[in-house]
C-alpha cells in the first residue's frame, strides 16, 4: 500500500495539514514539518512557493512571498522534502503549487525530483485535466500520485473529466473562492462528498476556510479527511522561526477533533 | 520562414484552445466550468448575425468606427523611406482600441446572464473601456489595479470612478499590470456564478485569446479595405505595440495570409533588454501564467519576474499566446524599443503630425521611425496608433523634467 493509501486506511479520518516550504526561511521549515506530524498530521501538503498565487487568500499569498524573500529555491524545497522523508519514512508528504514552477525545467525534471526525494504526489492548482498531458504523463511514469482538486461548480457533467487521471485522493475545494476566506455550510459538504463518491472509490480530502478544531470535526464527519492551511500558514506569520510549538499544538488539537469525528466506517 | 508552417496562419487555436504549443486553459477547477461555457456561448455568439448586427451597430454609433487610416506626410518626409500611414484608433471614444473588445465582452455578458463585471487594468485604458460599457449597459462593475499604476495614471482612476466604477488598488508585487490580473482572477474564483471577467488582452486561458482577437480584428479589416481603397494595394510592413498583444493582434489578423506583407510587433525594452525591461519574447522563454502558455519573464526556478516599462500599458511580463506561436513560426518579427526611444517616438508624433498619441503606440512610432528610413519611397507602412496621449501628460512630463 502507498503512503497515501495507508494515511487514509487508518478507520478514521485523516487530518491533512498545509503549509508552505520556505516561510518564513528554508532553514525554518523542517522543524515546522517535524511539529506537524508530532501534532498527529497524517498527510502533509509543502507549499512550493510562487510568486503569483492566483488561487490563494491574503494568508498565503504573504506566505508565498516570505519564502520567496528568503531566498527559497525549488532546490530548497527537494531538500526539506528528502531530508524530511529520512526524518519520516511513514508520512506522505505532498508538493502543492502552481504549474509553472513545476513545468519549468521540463516535467520529467520534475517528477524525478519528486521521486529522488520521496514526495508521494503533487497538487497543482492551474493544471486542470485538460492540460493533463503538460505534466500528468511524467507523474504516472514515476508513479507520483496527481491529486486533482473537486469545486462546488464541478458538477454531474464535470466530475468525469476531473476524475480521470487523478489518484492518490480527490480534494474537495468546498468553497468557490480563495483560500483562508469563507467557510462552507456543513450540510453542503456531506452532500458534495456524496456527489464525489458517487463517481470514485478515491479517498475524499475536504478543505478551504476550516480553521478551528470544531469546524475540522464538523467536516470530518462526512469526509475521510479534512485540510487545514491559513490557520496554520498564520501561526508561521505570528511567530516566524518559533512557530513550531504553537503549529504543534494547533495541529494536535485538530488532529484529536478530526481523529474521533466519526466512527469508523 | 521554415517548412512546418501551415496553409492559413488564420485558423488558430484548435479547438483545445491551442496556438501550436502555446495558449491552452491553465485555470483552477472551480474556474474551468464557467471557461467551457464561455467557449460554448462563444460559438453561439460567433454564429448569430444578430450578435454581429448588435457589435457592428455599437461600433459605428458608440464607439465612432470606423476608425481613419491617416498617411502622415511630415512625418513620411522627415523619415525620408516608406510611407507612414497610421490607423487612427486613438480617435475612438474612450480613446484607445480597448472598448472595441469591450463592446464585444459585454454583449457576451448579458448573452450569459451575467450581473456583475470585474477587469484589470494597467495604464487604465482597458479599465476605462470596461467602466465605460459597464455604463451604457447598467452592469456594476469593479476594476483591479495596481497600486503603481493607481498613481502614474491619475486622470484614468478618476474617469472610471465618473463612470460609476469601483477601482480596487492592488498592493501585491509590483502592483501593475500582472498583480492586478491576479487580484481580478481570485475575485472571479469567488464570483463565478454572477461575474463575467472582461479580459483586456488577447491572452487568458481560452477562449479569451480567440475573442478579443475576433473583436480585435476590425482594425485589421478596416485597414486592409481602406489602404486598398487609398492606394490600391496591400502594405509592405505592419507596425504594433505589444502589451499582451490586442491591438497588434487585431491589425496583424486579417493579413496574416497575405504573404506579401511583412509585420513587426513591438515589445517595451524599458531601461534596456540588459536591464528591467517588459519584452516577454525577446528576454523570456515559455512557461503559465494566468490561463495561458506563453512566453515569461522568469527565472530558473519559473518564478515571474516583475517588468518595466514607462508604459504602463506594456508594463506585464507575457505576452499573448498567438503572438508567442506567430514569433516562433516566423510569421511576424518582433523587436523592442527602449523607454527612451518611446519618448522620442511620442514628441516626434506631436512635432510632425499634430497627434499626441499614447506612450504605448509610442513605441510603434519608436519601431518606424527606425525602420522607415530602411525601405523604399515606394512602400507602405500602417501603424496601429492605438491609442492617444491625453492619459500620459504627467508621465511624460515628468519625464522632461517639467512641472504640471
Ligand atoms: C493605448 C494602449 N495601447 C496598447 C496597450 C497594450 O495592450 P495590447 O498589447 O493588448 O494592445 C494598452 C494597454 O493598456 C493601451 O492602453
Amino acid at each position: 500500500m502507498t503512503r497515501l493509501a495507508s494515511a487514509f486506511s487508518k478507520g478514521r479520518p485523516a487530518l491533512v495539514t498545509f503549509i508552505t516550504g520556505g516561510d518564513p526561511t528554508p532553514d525554518a521549515t523542517p522543524a515546522i514539518l517535524d511539529a506537524l506530524v508530532a501534532g498527529g498530521a497524517d498527510v502533509i501538503e509543502l507549499g512550493l512557493p510562487f510568486t503569483d498565487p492566483m488561487a490563494d487568500g491574503p494568508a498565503i499569498q504573504a506566505a508565498n512571498i516570505r519564502a520567496l524573500e528568503a531566498g527559497t529555491k525549488t532546490a530548497d524545497i527537494f531538500r526539506i522534502a528528502a531530508e524530511f522523508r529520512a526524518r519520516h519514512p511513514e508520512t506522505p508528504l505532498v508538493l502543492m503549487g502552481y504549474a509553472n514552477p513545476m513545468i519549468t525545467r521540463g516535467a520529467e525534471w520534475f517528477a524525478g525530483e519528486c521521486v529522488k526525494a520521496g514526495v508521494d504526489g503533487i497538487i497543482c492548482v492551474d493544471i486542470p485535466n485538460e492540460e493533463d498531458a503538460e505534466i500528468g504523463p511524467a507523474l504516472r511514469e514515476a508513479g507520483i500520485a496527481f491529486i486533482r482538486l473537486a469545486t462546488p461548480t464541478t458538477d454531474k457533467a464535470r466530475l468525469p473529466a476531473v476524475l480521470e487521471n487523478s489518484s492518490g485522493f480527490l480534494y474537495y475545494v468546498s468553497v468557490a473562492g480563495i483560500t483562508g476566506k469563507q467557510q462552507a455550510a456543513v450540510d453542503t459538504i456531506a452532500q458534495a462528498v456524496a456527489h464525489l463518491k458517487a463517481g470514485t472509490d478515491l479517498p475524499i480530502a475536504v478543505g478551504f476556510g476550516v480553521r478551528t478544531p470544531e469546524q475540522a470535526a464538523a467536516f470530518a464527519a462526512h469526509a475521510d479527511g479534512v485540510v487545514v492551511g491559513s490557520a496554520l500558514v498564520d501561526l508561521v506569520a505570528q511567530h516566524g522561526a518559533n512557530a513550531a510549538e504553537p503549529v504543534r499544538a494547533l495541529t494536535q488539537a485538530l488532529a484529536e477533533a478530526v481523529h474521533k469525528a466519526r466512527e469508523p466506517a | 520562414m521554415n517548412q512546418t508552417m501551415p496553409n492559413s496562419f488564420r485558423h488558430f487555436p484548435d479547438d483545445r484552445g491551442h496556438f501550436g504549443q502555446f495558449g491552452g486553459r491553465y485555470v483552477a477547477e472551480t474556474l474551468m466550468p464557467l471557461i467551457l461555457d464561455l467557449e460554448r456561448e462563444y460559438k453561439a455568439a460567433k454564429a448569430d448575425p444578430a450578435f454581429h448586427a448588435e457589435f457592428d451597430d455599437l461600433l459605428e454609433h458608440y464607439v465612432g468606427r470606423p476608425s481613419p487610416l491617416y498617411f502622415a506626410p511630415r512625418l513620411t518626409e522627415e523619415l525620408g523611406g516608406a510611407q507612414v500611414w497610421f490607423k487612427r484608433d486613438e480617435l475612438n471614444h474612450t480613446g484607445a482600441h480597448k472598448i472595441n473588445n469591450c463592446i464585444g465582452q459585454i454583449l457576451l455578458a448579458i448573452r450569459m446572464g451575467k450581473k456583475r463585471i470585474i477587469a484589470e487594468t494597467g495604464a487604465g485604458q482597458h479599465g476605462v473601456a470596461t467602466a465605460t460599457v459597464c455604463a451604457r449597459f447598467g452592469l456594476p462593475c469593479t476594476i483591479f489595479m495596481g497600486a503603481t499604476d493607481v498613481a502614474r495614471q491619475a486622470p484614468n482612476v478618476f474617469r472610471m470612478k465618473l463612470l460609476g466604477a469601483t477601482v480596487v488598488p492592488v498592493t501585491a508585487g509590483a502592483g501593475t499590470l500582472k498583480d492586478a490580473m491576479n487580484e481580478a482572477l481570485r475575485d472571479w474564483v469567488a464570483n463565478v456564478h454572477d461575474t463575467f471577467y472582461i479580459i483586456g488582452t488577447a491572452a487568458g486561458p481560452h477562449p479569451y485569446p480567440e475573442l478579443v482577437r475576433d473583436f480585435q480584428s476590425v482594425i485589421g479589416r478596416e485597414a486592409r479595405e481602406q489602404i486598398q481603397k487609398r492606394t490600391g494595394r496591400l502594405p509592405d510592413l505592419l507596425v504594433a505595440a505589444i502589451g499582451g498583444g490586442s491591438n497588434a493582434i487585431g491589425l496583424f489578423h486579417p493579413f496574416l495570409d497575405d504573404t506579401s506583407v511583412k509585420m513587426l510587433g513591438v515589445e517595451a525594452a524599458g531601461y534596456g533588454l540588459d536591464k528591467e525591461h517588459a519584452a516577454s519574447l525577446a528576454g523570456g522563454r515559455p512557461g503559465i501564467l494566468h490561463g495561458n502558455k506563453t512566453y515569461l519573464l522568469q527565472d530558473e526556478d519559473g518564478q515571474i519576474t516583475e517588468g518595466h516599462s514607462i508604459s504602463a500599458g506594456l508594463d506585464y511580463p507575457g505576452i499573448g499566446p498567438e503572438h508567442a506561436f506567430l514569433r516562433d513560426i516566423g510569421r511576424v518579427d518582433y523587436t523592442s524599443v527602449t523607454d527612451e526611444e518611446a519618448m522620442d517616438g511620442f514628441q516626434l508624433l506631436c512635432r510632425t503630425e499634430g497627434i499626441i498619441p499614447a506612450l504605448e503606440p509610442a513605441h510603434a512610432i519608436a519601431a518606424v521611425k527606425k525602420v522607415a528610413p530602411t525601405m523604399g519611397k515606394d512602400q507602405i507602412i500602417v501603424a496601429n496608433l492605438c491609442g492617444r496621449g491625453d492619459k500620459d501628460i504627467f508621465t511624460v512630463a515628468d519625464r522632461l523634467g517639467v512641472e504640471l
